[in-house]
């Protein structure tokens, strides 16, 4: 496990401004533990060039006195589905082999702007369908913890690199709890924020309504200093709301008084009795702090998931169709025609889940099925957002277990879709409610990380991240 | 509303793919009926719920037609720029394969 430790993504830009150090001393470090760590292959590709000759910008920008940004010289590394000049996006999938982006995500700029370097984009399940990174058209990614299991998913090479220091930070995104179940099962903290407040241009889209980017970090001090950069006006994404005013990083860290329910139907039999031994303590360390913690039951949160899986999947066959193999990405040599062209770029270019949910979002949105599916989900979404609602009319935050498992064996679940599904069984409810929600690190269950999830109400980021980190120093 | 559990048979596989244009091998179908029949059958679960009149919910954050000026924002790709991830061409054109 990790042998180098950054410092906070702050005082590593006080040190680039003040000369204590340089922006291309700490690139050159994040490539050279990139290369260290190859084994456990979380990186799909390293933009070295491009990473040392901005880290030289940045260097004699500050030896001629110019401004630099609050990120200056801190090395990173986006998850490949995040558009970024110098590398290929390929959103680990084989349909989009090669592409050579012509623009950059919004993150990204908001990051550059501020003087972080992208150094290297980190491996996924194809088009972020999965939990495990077994789906990644490439490879697997083995999870830093214990090389026989998967680090999670989607966005597993993101929170494996956290895991193994190759970088202070990493981007992730989250559709159904693809950025905070890799964070329980690495170690690491994983943010998803509320719906809206991080602009998603040029991130490559799966299911629109649910689909969110944030940070992986080390600590919760880092994850938000990121989010305060990425988060805020993008232009181009038309489903964002305002962010907070007042600064990410400033934080209230209280826990006394502050009311909290422990969600009653994530710490029943059907989560390992390991990991529920570990949020219980959480728990215990929390009322010991002064918090007032009370069972809630929301009957509704095991429904989340099959409300998910078709919604999402019908996201999904919307925003897959525009691979066709004719403007970019992968395309079949010797179809005999445009319609054969589009249907064997699809059959070649998309691995087997993306072709699960293209079909399945196929079905449950067509004439006759509409309304007893799609609709039908529609409504239980509403039903669920309602029942969060009234949980946080009465709670600051509602904690529970990430994952119903520590990270389970590579291999263990492909033959079964359903069952890789249900890694994500208390983590979509988030998604579907547009609520911000993390996983700090709680502790371990023979030898694995356990990750405690704590969700706020919509808009409630900065209160959450304050109390998250209050819980982080009672470890 | 379906009273019973949904089966998905080969033909409605062979339809779902040719209406999401993807042109399946013969075995890729056989393990799909499978694994589509276990998803619709766990999604199916939502049918204990009872939906009363509530309205669906398609967007969280409370949001309606969201507009912005129409102004011309620079761009700095070149067109050559633009085209360069096209996998086939001529020219300036995108090459595809006959229509008809």
């Amino acid at each position: 496990m990790p042998k180098y430790i950054w410092k906070s993504i702050s005082d590593l830009a006080d040190d680039v401004k003040s000369g204590k150090t340089t922006a291309t001393e700490l690139v050159e470090k994040s490539l050279e533990l990139i290369e260290e760590n190859e084994e456990f292959k979380p990186i799909i590709a390293v933009i070295k060039d491009g990473s040392l000759k901005r880290a030289k910008e940045i260097d004699s920008a500050i030896k001629s006195g110019k401004k630099v940004g609050r990120l200056a010289g801190v090395p990173f590394i986006a998850k490949d589905n995040f558009l970024v000049y110098g590398a290929d996006t390929t959103a680990a999938s084989n349909i989009l082999k090669g592409f050579d982006a012509p623009y950059q995500s919004t993150a990204i700029n908001k990051l550059e702007a501020e003087g972080a370097i992208c150094v290297a984009k980190a491996n996924l399940d194809a088009f972020a369908h999965g939990s495990s990174t077994e789906n990644s058209d490439f490879f697997t990614t083995l999870n830093p913890h214990d090389k026989t299991r998967v680090p999670g998913g989607s966005s597993g090479g993101s929170a494996a690199s956290v895991a193994l220091s190759l970088a202070p930070f990493s981007l992730g995104s989250d559709t159904g709890g693809s950025i905070r179940q890799p964070a329980s099962f690495c170690g690491v903290v994983g943010l998803k924020p509320t719906y809206g407040i991080v602009g998603r241009s040029g991130v490559v889209a799966m299911g629109s309504s649910l689909d969110v980017i944030g940070p992986i970090a080390k600590n919760v001090e880092d994850a938000a200093t990121v989010l305060d950069v990425i988060s805020g006006k993008d232009g181009l994404d038309m489903t964002m709301i305002d962010r907070d005013k007042e600064s990410y990083s400033k934080l209230d860290k209280t826990i006394k008084g502050k009311k909290i329910g422990l969600i009653k139907e994530y710490m029943d039999e059907s989560v390992d009795p390991e990991v529920i031994k570990v949020i219980k303590e959480s728990v215990d360390k929390l009322v010991a702090s002064g918090a007032i913690v009370e069972e809630v039951s929301l009957p509704l949160s095991k429904l989340g998931l099959p409300a998910y899986y078709i919604l999402c999947p019908a996201e999904v066959s919307s925003n897959l169709s525009r691979y066709d193999g004719q403007r970019y990405g992968y395309s079949y040599k010797d179809a005999k025609d445009l319609s054969e062209s589009y249907m064997l770029s699809r059959d070649v270019g998309f691995g087997d889940e993306a072709k699960r949910r293209i079909m399945i979002g196929t079905y449950v949105l067509s004439s006759g099925y509409y309304d007893a599916y799609y609709k039908k989900a529609q409504v239980v979404r509403t039903k669920i957002i309602e029942e969060s609602d009234k949980a946080f009319s009465k709670f600051d935050f509602l904690v529970g277990p990430t994952t119903p498992t520590t990270a389970f064996k590579i291999g263990d679940k492909t033959g079964d879709p359903i069952s890789m599904y249900l890694s994500d069984l208390m983590t979509v409810t988030a998604n579907l409610t547009g609520c911000p929600s993390m996983s700090i690190p709680a502790g371990e269950a023979q030898g694995l990380p356990v990750g405690i999830q704590i969700i706020a109400a919509q808009r409630k980021d900065r209160e959450l991240l304050g109390f998250a980190k209050g819980f982080e120093e009672l470890n | 509303m379906k009273s019973n559990m949904t089966q998905i048979t080969r033909n409605d596989v062979l339809k779902l793919a040719k209406l999401s244009n993807i042109k399946l091998r013969d075995e890729e179908v056989d393990k799909f009926v499978v694994e589509l029949d276990a998803i619709v059958n766990y999604v199916e679960q939502i049918d204990s719920v009872k939906i009363d009149d509530l309205k669906p919910t398609d967007q969280v954050t409370g949001l309606e037609n969201v507009t912005r000026p129409d102004e011309v924002i620079k761009y700095d790709s070149t067109g050559e720029e633009l085209l360069k991830n096209l996998p086939n061409k001529d020219g300036k054109y995108i090459k595809v394969k006959r229509v008809l």
